[in-house]
């Protein structure tokens, strides 16, 4: 099998790496809107059929004459060059769609966890999710209009993070404040690796 | 055979679900690709001038999956512009590759990148822009 899916490179064509990087927070934490911000295209949406692995087990018998349903996932890309995409993934926020986050944080390079002031503890599973599968993430902190500010120790508290997960204030509507959030998560990824990228 | 027939209320199916579908009746009833796990951003290249004409069984689907991929493509990417889901799509792409019609590159888990540089390119190409 795996002759078949990694496949020899065809000559003149090269293969661009694809980088995922995972968008989440709770609902309404400005998921969509940090993947707008950030896409170099209109965000593109897909979706996933739902299936008996969402539910109970990976049994998929009789899944394919029954009716089911789809969840839609929104996602965005940024080319870093002719060799190197970024893509990113807005999580579907439901806990009972956990089966589509295992999918799109395999192989992922890392996640921003977006939170939100009026409502913290929207962010915990997230964060509890990325913690157990040791996936390297950072918090942003999404900045609403008219919602109170709280310094980032008192945020850090209440989440209870380790003290080498970044936290960074962010407005998940303006891209470079985004592409701030991104460039934490992956001196981060780098930092965790032993090779820290220098400092611009 | 389940008894949970379609109509039973399902806990999952509610406003936040999407529309429900029969999704398999463009697979002919296959939930799995022949080659499984492909990758959300698996790299999907069609091989130079495939003889389609050769395979009259695909469907039209998988013919306009030949076409864009022939530019090399993601597999999210091909399910958005054919608007399948992604399912749909890896089973279909199952029927390329077993046909030698696309070739599918799953990515490198970021975990054995192969190139210490891709992280500094990343935040290079960021800040950039």
């Amino acid at each position: 099998m795996d002759s078949v899916r990694y496949d020899v490179e065809r000559r003149g064509h090269r293969v661009p790496i694809a980088l995922k990087i995972l968008i989440a927070g709770g609902f309404g934490a400005g998921k969509t809107t940090l993947v707008s911000a950030l896409s170099e295209v209109q965000p593109l949406q897909t979706e996933e059929i739902l299936t008996g692995a969402g539910i109970d087990t990976d049994d998929l018998s009789g899944v394919e004459t029954k009716s089911t349903t789809t969840v839609a996932m929104d996602f965005g890309r940024i080319t870093i060059n002719e060799d190197l995409q970024l893509y990113l993934f807005g999580t579907p926020g439901q806990d009972r769609f956990w089966f589509l986050w295992d999918e799109l944080a395999f192989g992922a390079l890392g996640a921003v966890v977006l939170a939100d002031t009026r409502r913290l503890a929207d962010c915990f599973p997230s964060i509890d999710y990325f913690e157990q599968r040791g996936i390297p993430f950072v918090v942003g902190v999404n900045c609403f209009d008219g919602s109170r500010r709280f310094s980032l120790g008192a945020v850090r508290r209440a989440l209870d993070l380790d003290p080498d997960v970044p936290m960074v204030l962010c407005d998940a509507r303006d891209r470079q404040s985004g592409k701030a959030v991104l460039i934490s998560l992956v001196e981060h990824v780098a930092r965790q690796r032993g090779e820290p990228v220098p400092a611009a | 055979m389940r008894t949970d027939l379609p109509g039973h209320q399902h806990e999952w199916l509610d406003d936040d679900a999407g529309p429900v579908v029969r999704p398999y009746t463009l697979t002919g009833g296959r939930v799995r690709p022949d080659a499984d796990g492909f990758d959300l951003v698996a790299y999907v290249l069609a091989r130079p001038d495939p003889n389609l004409a050769a395979f009259p069984e695909l469907h039209p689907e998988h013919r306009l999956l030949v076409e864009l991929a022939g530019r090399g493509t993601p597999l999210v990417e091909l399910a958005a512009g054919l608007d399948l889901a992604i399912g749909v799509v890896r089973v279909l792409l199952g029927d390329l590759l077993s046909r030698g019609l696309v070739s599918v590159h799953q990515p490198p888990r970021a975990t054995y990148l192969p190139d210490n540089d891709i992280l500094k390119a990343v935040v290079d190409g960021l800040r950039a822009l």
